[in-house]
Parts: structure tokens; C-alpha cells; sequence
């Protein structure tokens, strides 16, 4: 077994809002290896975003250490590639140069890579169309290669595919698995579907909200592509339901009051 | 429709499609010329049948007279060549000097803070109760007049260099991060192109606003340009000159208003919502 890329330890996270204090995170501990696929599955205000966000130097965790390759992050980069919900194209820019950003197309290196990962995300013929003319899906898989482009080391995806429709999704989810396959790019992804959770992730971290804390983690022992049809897959999705049944019994136990 | 079939295109829309021009364009001229065409019809039938002093109305056919006699004289191209250039230098620096400070307090809350309260005030001074100040400082001479100009052509400029600056979308400042821009591509890649719409309209306010001054300033007393034509014609007796640089000045604000118009939108053609 390999070293790990991504170390988290004792990660807290609190919020300020007026004269209340939020705590978002607590304890949080998270070893990933080299080319996993690790999702992250929790209800919303649990503080998976706020998880990834921190990862991505994006923001600073209070206490505990983050560590990128044994180096602690100290702010973002693009060694840590990260797919924002909405695609966050820049709307001025055709796809070839939303995906070059700041680096010049006319050098011959950025501009081959260019022309291959246009091909990765299957998005030929659209190199010279602005970000107005694409679907939702297909913004998302410019702001993937965007990333891509960079080699970073770890691609975080912060409920990438949240707002596409069912069909389209589930093509995301195999062009994105398509890309993990080719490229062994480490990732993590953030969501709140079950059935992409189980999907994608070669180990699932269960996140229960209000702090937000890690409740147990699933390893997915199925071989891609998979059938989400399948009895196997099934049994994954149920663990899964289990697990935050569990957190929800917890709750009222706790607090006699659930969400 | 084999594309449609296959599940990669499924999402994509089609470019928006294109306005039929031509027709378009003569039906709407047709339609915002009828209203002046009957007044002008109006006025020459009253002119000639009514009785009116011709010193105080003269009719559509002698101001038409004037404009082909200066026409054709050169005079009105002369003077109006005056006009113009003034107006683009005026505007030229006016403009430049709103980008400089107004993407400076855009972008550092040191200099927002230090310079903006007083350029507000100044922006609320009418230029019309200024431009005395400016020719007892400058003189009677060119520079009062660019002077003039320049300042109103600033202030349009000015605020909406430092508000679109500030607008540019904080998540896409966030990608930059993340992509870690430089410097120099922050600049060209995110603010600059994020602020132009606004910049664009900034610009257009102030090219109009620079015409405008324009008038003030050659009004003030001018040796050349269509303001001392007119102010001319005024103490000789010619009221049909004075309608021909009112007619002018009318004619050129619209062209220029039209010129940046079409840059505009040559330039925001990326924009999804931009319907003119």
C-alpha cells in the first residue's frame, strides 16, 4: 500500500454568524492514497463542501493538519483541482481558451494538450463555441479539463453534477469514471446521491451533519463499470441507507429531535 | 438527426438565431421618421401661409437653403472638422483619466476611500456653474474648451469604470485562485473582460456626455467650430444657421452614439442577454 497523498488529522472547522458560533467540522480524519476515488456522502449542512473547500486551501481549518504530499496547504493551487457545482466558466471565452485560462494557446504544448483533453471530455467540434451555446453537462466537462490541464494531484468535485438531470448525469458520472481510468487522477467528490456515492467511489466517507464528523466509511468492493441495476450495487446502496439510518436514530436519541 | 441520437450532443442548443436585418432596420426607420416628417410638413405649410416672422421661425426650405450654401462653401465641413476634433480630444482624455483613477479606486479600498468622496462631490458641481472657473483659469483658448469637455466625458466614465470593476462575479475571481492567475492575466483574462459591459456603456455615457460639453464649451465663445457658427449667425441675424448647427449637433451625437453602439456589441457578442 502506498504512502498517503492527501493526510487530514483532527480537522475542526467553526462558524461565525453574529454573536453564534457553528461548528462545521469536528475530528475530522482522512488518510487518501494515490489514485483513489474516494465520494463523500452526507444530507446538506453537514460540511462536506466546507470538508473539500478546506482541502482545496480554499478556506483554513481552525485546528488539525492538512497535508498535500507531507506539505501542509497553505492556499489554493493547481496542484488541487476543484469542479465547483456550477461550471463557473468564463463566459468571454470560447471552450479551447476556457480550458488554456491563462496559459496562451498559441504555444504548441498547451495547445496539443488542449486538443487531447477536448477529446477526453468528448467535446470535439466545440472548441470555438462560447460557454452560452453548451448544456449544462457539457460547461461542466470544459471546467473539467480546465482542471485536467494543470495535472493536479487531486481533483476535487464539489456536487459536480447536482444540477444536471438524471439522464445527463449519469453520463457525467461515466465520462468522469472514464477519465479516472485513463489518467489515475486521485478525487474526491462531494455529493448528497446515494447512487453516485456508490457509483463512482472505490470507498465511501459517511459524513453526519451539525458538527459535521465523519460516521464510518464504506469500502466498495465492485469492479467498474457498474450496474446500478445490479443486486451487488444494491447491497451498497442499502449499507449506505443503513448507516444514516444509524446517525438519524442517534439524533433523536441525542437531542429528541431529528432534522 | 443522427446527431440527435447521439447521447453526447442530447444537452446542445443551437447558436441564437440571427435577426433578419434589412427589413427590420427600414421598418423601424420608416416608423421613427414619420413623426418628425409630419411636423417638418407642418412647419413648412405654416411658414409659408401663416404669418410668422421669418427672423424668429425661418422655414424647413431656407434652413435646407443655409445647409447646402454652407455646404457647399466648405464652411460647415470646416467647422464642423473643428468641432469634432476638439470633442474626440476632450473625450480622449476625459476618458483616460476616468479608466486610471477609476480603476484605482476599483481596486484599492485605500484609494476608494481617500479619492472617492471627493470626486463625488466634484461629479455633483454642474459643469455649467465650473466652466467659468475653467476659462478664468485657462483662458479663452483651446485648452478651456478640452478642458470642458474633458470633465464631462470623466465622471459617466469614472463611476462606471469603479462599479463594473467591483461587479466582476466573485465566484469566477475564485476559479482565478484557483487556477493561480498572475498579475497580468488576472487583468486581461478576468477583470478586464468581467468589467467591460459595464465599461462599454460607461463609455458610451461619456462620449455622449463629451458632445454635450462640447456645445457648452464652444457656446462659451469659440473663434471655429459649429458653437461659434451658431452663436455667429445669432448676432448677424441668420436663424437658419443657428438650426442647422442645432440640426448638427442632433445629427453627429446620434452617429456617434450609433458608433459606439456597434462596438459594443461586435465586442460583447459573447454575452447571452445583449439585445441592444
Amino acid at each position: 500500500m502506498s504512502a498517503a497523498l492527501l493526510e487530514i488529522e483532527n480537522l475542526n472547522k467553526s462558524f461565525r454568524t453574529d454573536s453564534k458560533s457553528v461548528q462545521a467540522l469536528r475530528g475530522i480524519e482522512l488518510d487518501v492514497r494515490e489514485g483513489e476515488f474516494v465520494t463523500v456522502i452526507g444530507p446538506s449542512g453537514c460540511g462536506k463542501s466546507t470538508l473539500l473547500r478546506i482541502i482545496a486551501g480554499l478556506e483554513r481549518g481552525e485546528t488539525g493538519t492538512v497535508k498535500l504530499s507531507g506539505e501542509p496547504i497553505r492556499g489554493p493551487g493547481i496542484d488541487k483541482g476543484f469542479i465547483f457545482q456550477e461550471p463557473r466558466l468564463f463566459p468571454w471565452l470560447t471552450v479551447e481558451k476556457n480550458i488554456a485560462a491563462d496559459l496562451s494557446l498559441r504555444k504548441p504544448e498547451v495547445r496539443s494538450k488542449v486538443d487531447e483533453l477536448i477529446r477526453l471530455v468528448k467535446l470535439e467540434g466545440f472548441a470555438k463555441a462560447y460557454p452560452r451555446e453548451l448544456s449544462g453537462g457539457m460547461a461542466q466537462r470544459v471546467a473539467i479539463a480546465r482542471a485536467l490541464l494543470r495535472k493536479p494531484k487531486i481533483l476535487l468535485l464539489d456536487e459536480p453534477f447536482g444540477a444536471l438531470d438524471a439522464f445527463t448525469r449519469a453520463h457525467m458520472q461515466e465520462v468522469l469514471l472514464d477519465i479516472w481510468k485513463h489518467n489515475g487522477t486521485t478525487m474526491i467528490l462531494v455529493t448528497h446521491d446515494i447512487d453516485e456515492a456508490v457509483f463512482l467511489g472505490s470507498r465511501i466517507m459517511i459524513l453526519k451533519p451539525r458538527p459535521g464528523e465523519i460516521r464510518g466509511q464504506i469500502a466498495v468492493e465492485l469492479s467498474y463499470p457498474r450496474k446500478k441495476a445490479s443486486t451487488a450495487f444494491q447491497e451498497y446502496r442499502y449499507r449506505v441507507l443503513r448507516e444514516f439510518e444509524r446517525i438519524d436514530e442517534l439524533a433523536w436519541g441525542e437531542s429528541g429531535a431529528g432534522i | 438527426m443522427t446527431q440527435q441520437a447521439e447521447p453526447l450532443r442530447s444537452g446542445w442548443r443551437p447558436p441564437l438565431a440571427r435577426r433578419t436585418w434589412n427589413s427590420g432596420v427600414w421598418a423601424h426607420f420608416a416608423w421613427a421618421a414619420l413623426l418628425p416628417g409630419l411636423i417638418l410638413l407642418g412647419w413648412q405649410l405654416y411658414t409659408a401661409y401663416g404669418e410668422v416672422n421669418p427672423i424668429l421661425l425661418p422655414s424647413p426650405a431656407a434652413i435646407a437653403e443655409a445647409l447646402g450654401t454652407l455646404t457647399a462653401s466648405g464652411e460647415l465641413a470646416v467647422q464642423l472638422g473643428v468641432s469634432l476634433g476638439r470633442a474626440a480630444l476632450g473625450t480622449l482624455y476625459g476618458c483616460a483619466a476616468a479608466l486610471a483613477l477609476g480603476t484605482l479606486v476599483g481596486l484599492s479600498r485605500l484609494a476608494a476611500k481617500l479619492l472617492d468622496p471627493s470626486m463625488q462631490l466634484l461629479r455633483l458641481t454642474p459643469s455649467l456653474a465650473i466652466a467659468p472657473l475653467i476659462i478664468l483659469w485657462f483662458g479663452f483658448g483651446e485648452t478651456s474648451k478640452i478642458v470642458i469637455i474633458a470633465t464631462g466625458a470623466f465622471f459617466p466614465l469614472y463611476l462606471a469604470t469603479i462599479q463594473s470593476l467591483r461587479g466582476v462575479d466573485g465566484r469566477l475571481t475564485e476559479v482565478a485562485r484557483v487556477l493561480q492567475f498572475g498579475r497580468a492575466q488576472q487583468l486581461s483574462r478576468l477583470l478586464l473582460p468581467g468589467a467591460m459591459p459595464g465599461l462599454l456603456s460607461g463609455l458610451r455615457l461619456a462620449m455622449a456626455y463629451g458632445w454635450l460639453s462640447l456645445v457648452v464649451a464652444e457656446l462659451l465663445g469659440a473663434q471655429a467650430g459649429i458653437g461659434y457658427l451658431m452663436s455667429h449667425a445669432q448676432t448677424n441675424g441668420h436663424p437658419a444657421i443657428i438650426f442647422v448647427g442645432v440640426l448638427v449637433f442632433a445629427v453627429m451625437g446620434k452617429l456617434i452614439d450609433l458608433l459606439v453602439a456597434t462596438v459594443e456589441k461586435r465586442v460583447l457578442r459573447w454575452r447571452d442577454s445583449y439585445a441592444g
